[in-house]
């Protein structure tokens, strides 16, 4: 283990845009009034699946007040997608800002922009269409059916990449692996389990929904301010999708309020910069909460067949997970997260016979994207409910068998090399692992041996479940993430981060691994993120990256400014470099010492004046997985189905925890979340594909009412190839509560559920069948 | 039509469309920009300002109602360099993550702690019932609930 001694880093300091948000500052994108601005609305389609037959807008034109109409007669037919990921991106281009076919309940018919939302939802009205209905596929099952209608038969749509893509059979993503002989080593298994599990809709609801504000600035340039996790994908795919060049467009990431991967999505930028580039006056698009349900993006629903063999002994001899994932109308990341649902799950279990194949297709329902544990939500949910009954049919008690089958140190998986990101994958050995310890803590906290598999009676009975995890940090060979940095007079330093902050605290994250490595103080930092004009590249926030990447570019730049700090120190101090060094902002020889604020002065004004700065990029050679074991119990109302959840302990090995307040508070939001798409969220359709319950008080979310008692605890490792030994802890927490709540259930009254989520009609369904 | 009130102390007269216009545009088109936009169907709370102290959701909360009413805003506590305590104990605990709920979150506590210093975790978490957040998991608010308690407990 390297030097964990630290002075900035491991200490829960306070977040560097806290007093601002704390006192309600104009710092989200609605807070920016720009005067003269306009209000968009969008005209969604009623019908699942329909063409365009004749649309009019000429009312509505004609309505005072409006300034804009847009069809998709009025905007380049340039197909791209809306994922916000690396370029280009291994998901179809099959969107376009407007189009002549819709295809789901909530698609886009046509935008309006006008001087109030009250006359551009009145111009809404005004839009006469013609619909010519087609048939349309609700259901994942019919989708690769023989004269199943085709929902993508543009011509355009295309696969930037080399892969697999057939969207004559609706097909919008394919992926087959083979590693070992997983057939062979099933037959020859001591103990079988092969399951259906079926995982449901869910959205994400940051409590800010998808806003943007576009307009021109002085020069003419688009300056669009964004509620955005990928601020430089926004801008390379804003400029294809209106084939403006991207030197054209700024993006800008003020405050945003929560993103969890709805807005790793380039959804409504393009068609606001349409808007501003037909009125050439500022405009601003805010969903509502029922379009944010229906028309922005949700957790892509899977239905899993996994088949696991095992031998006398308890170690696996073969896991076969194929997957059918439905992502509704358009294609966006349909690929990677199926691969995720593979590769951040299948490496933990040490097994040399691997199938892992699955379908993405499309249907004529909401559109899915990236949410926090990408398709590992989905694997974790189906594997976390297997490894228990496996547990139960070999007769070992799964917390000491969990401690067994899992990687270790040093070991290394064939998974991680046959699978990545829609490409093959990154070889790797695990090098650092607190999986035994957070399994080992975990279930004394919940106190597992005193309430596992208690013989109860009566109409409430208590059960715990448990389930092992890993995740991922960053994609390795892909992603990269840039820093710059300048020093100030007082001492102080810019720091220009392209990383983006979604409210997660990446930029005190970002500030208190350069204070660490110059031997300042945090509070000496002025950091600034995500804006395409001021600050260098990053992939933005996703993939579990910014802390693990784009903190080693922050580490390599401040590297460099320390560097340039000591050379001035040591032509003030008259005294060679290798007598020097950095403590408390002040550099110190042997024979006297001067303070950063003397460096930067001397540097400035003084003698061989130059502006001590740096800049520097990372990217990275491994994923490094953090892992994770969460334990739950919950109470059962056998009589209504209701199920509470009295206690969940999240025990993560994030490696070092730069900020632990934060790292805490990434766990219990993630947990929580987990929770209430576990027990509650869901998507209630119509027969005709229409999401029926788009608000809060039907789609319901867990309120401080619903907390249980919320236990995390940090298991410090040390993860060489991370900043001061930090892995990543964003997404992992949302994969746990699934499993273990189905786990917790059955403990309690012996049914099992193999389909999210638990709500008491199901719940109760499953003990009445084994009631019978 | 206008309408007299008292926010954040001082006397204002707001120009309010009618008298269902609700609250939280009335302000926000005043320049109280604190109070969020979530749902705009009383369901979330990120709009929650304090009428007469008692917290609404200023989204559904008809402008016409806080006729001669004292309203407090976030922008009514503290400022950035000068936070008042519930804002500094939220801001310790880490309760505060991508802070669009907690201009809300806040104003429900203060609603709470003003007529409640001492509150049960019970009671904490019915007065913040109708503040969603998705990014904490609640922990770490109550947890600032606790602490701002524990000091006003200190100076009453």
């Amino acid at each position: 283990m390297a030097n964990t001694k630290f002075s900035q880093v491991g200490k829960s300091k306070i977040k560097v845009d806290g007093q601002a948000l704390v006192t309600g500052q104009p710092v989200f994108v609605g807070d920016f009034i720009i005067p003269g601005m306009l209000w968009a609305k969008v005209l969604w389609s009623p019908h699942a699946h329909a063409r365009i037959k004749k649309i009019d807008t000429s009312k509505a034109e004609k309505l005072p007040g409006v300034k804009a109409v847009l069809t998709y007669k009025d905007v380049p037919r340039i197909p791209f997608t809306t994922a916000g990921q690396g370029a280009p991106e291994p998901s179809p281009y099959d969107s376009f800002i407007l189009d002549n076919k819709v295809r789901f309940v909530g698609d886009r018919v046509a935008a309006v922009a006008a001087e109030t939302e009250e006359i551009a939802n009145e111009a809404l009205r005004q839009i006469k269409v013609d619909y010519e209905i087609l048939e349309a596929i609700l259901d994942p099952k019919n989708s690769r059916k023989k004269n199943a209608p085709v929902i993508h038969d543009e011509k355009e749509a295309h696969m930037p990449l080399p892969l697999k893509y057939d969207p004559k059979k609706n097909i919008c993503a394919h992926i087959d692996i083979k590693i070992g002989d997983a057939e062979k080593a099933l037959k020859e298994s001591d103990y079988v389990i092969e399951h259906e599990y079926d995982i449901h809709y869910a959205q994400h609801t940051p409590i800010e929904t998808h806003i943007s504000t576009a307009y021109f600035d002085v020069h003419g340039r688009m300056v669009i301010i964004t509620s955005t996790q990928v601020p430089f994908h926004v801008r390379r795919i804003v400029a294809r999708s209106l084939n403006i060049p991207v030197q054209k467009i700024r993006v800008i990431k003020p405050r945003i309020g929560g993103g969890f991967g709805a807005k790793q999505e380039v959804l409504i930028e393009p068609l606001v910069a349409a808007l501003a580039m037909k009125t050439n006056q500022a405009v601003c698009l805010k969903y509502t909460r029922s379009e944010e349900f229906v028309s922005s993006r949700c957790r892509h629903p899977q239905i899993i067949n996994l088949k696991t063999g095992v031998k006398k002994d308890g170690t696996f001899s073969a896991i076969d997970m194929r997957i059918l994932q439905n992502n509704g109308a358009y294609g966006s990341h349909s690929l990677t997260i199926l691969c995720n649902t593979g590769s951040k799950i299948l490496p933990l279990f040490k097994c040399k016979n691997v199938i892992f194949n699955g379908d993405v297709v499309y249907t004529n329902l909401p559109v899915c994207g990236a949410y926090r544990g990408y398709g590992a939500t989905e694997g974790y949910f189906a594997m976390g409910i297997q490894l228990d009954e496996m547990a139960d049919k070999i007769g070992v008690d799964i917390v000491n068998w969990c401690k067994k089958i899992h990687i270790k140190e040093g070991e290394t998986s064939p998974v991680f090399a046959a699978l990545g990101e829609g490409v093959e994958g990154v070889e790797q050995n695990i090098s650092s692992c607190g999986l035994d310890k957070c399994i080992e803590l975990g279930a004394k906290e919940i106190n597992w041996y005193q309430k596992r598999r208690k013989k109860q009676t009566g109409r409430y009975r208590r059960g715990v479940g448990m389930v092992i995890m890993m995740q991922g940090s960053s994609i390795p060979e892909i992603d990269m993430g840039a820093a710059f940095m300048k020093m100030n007079e007082d001492g102080s330093f810019n720091l220009l981060i392209g990383a983006t902050d979604l409210g997660t605290g990446s930029d005190t994250i970002m500030a208190q691994i350069a204070a660490e490595v110059l031997a300042t103080e945090t509070e000496k930092m002025i950091v600034y993120s995500s804006d395409t004009d001021l600050t260098p590249f990053d992939v933005g926030a996703y993939a579990s990256s910014t802390t693990y990447l784009s903190g080693q570019a922050v580490i390599k730049t401040a590297q460099k400014v320390k560097e340039q700090i000591l050379k001035v120190a040591a032509e003030m101090l008259k005294e060679p470099l290798e007598n020097l060094k950095a403590e408390h902002s002040t550099v110190i020889g042997k024979n006297g010492k001067v303070t950063f604020s003397e460096i930067a002065n001397y540097s400035l004004y003084t003698k061989h004046q130059h502006q001590i700065m740096a800049g520097e990029s990372h990217i990275t050679h491994k994923s490094p997985p953090p892992f994770s074991a969460h334990f739950g119990e919950v109470e059962v109302d056998t009589l209504t189905g209701k199920v509470r959840v009295i206690k969940y302990v999240a025990a993560v090995d994030c490696g070092t925890a730069i900020n632990p307040i934060s790292a805490e508070g990434q766990t219990e939001g993630a947990v929580l979340n987990g929770l209430s798409y576990a027990l509650c969220e869901r998507y209630i359709f119509n027969e005709k594909g229409k999401m029926l319950n788009p608000n809060f008080n039907y789609y319901k979310i867990f309120s401080t009412m619903d907390l249980p008692e919320l236990k995390t605890i940090l298991v410090p490792t040390y993860e060489p190839t991370g900043p001061f030994g930090a892995k990543s802890v964003s997404e992992i927490g949302i994969n746990g509560p699934c499993p273990v709540i189905a786990n917790a259930i059955y403990d309690a009254v012996g049914a099992r559920l193999y389909n999210a989520p638990f709500t008491p009609d199901k719940v109760l369904a499953a003990i009445k069948k084994i009631a019978r | 039509m206008k309408i007299e009130t008292t926010v954040n102390e001082q006397k204002k007269e707001l120009n309010v469309k009618n008298y269902t216009e609700p609250l939280l545009d009335v302000l926000r088109r005043h320049n109280y920009l604190g109070a969020k936009e979530g749902c705009r169907q009383g369901q979330c709370g990120a709009c929650v300002v304090l009428v007469n102290g008692l917290p609404v959701n200023s989204c559904i909360y008809p402008a016409g109602r806080t006729n001669g009413k004292k309203i407090t805003t976030i922008e009514g506590l503290g400022k950035p360099n000068n936070l008042d305590k519930i804002q500094q104990a939220y801001l310790e605990t880490g309760a505060v993550q991508c802070g669009y709920c907690t201009p809300g979150m806040v104003l429900s506590t203060k609603a709470l702690l003003d007529k409640n210093s001492m509150p049960t975790e019970d009671e904490i978490k019915l007065a913040l019932d109708g503040n969603l957040c998705r990014c904490t998991g609640y922990v770490k608010i109550i947890d600032a609930v606790k602490l701002a308690a524990k000091r006003y407990k200190k100076t009453s």
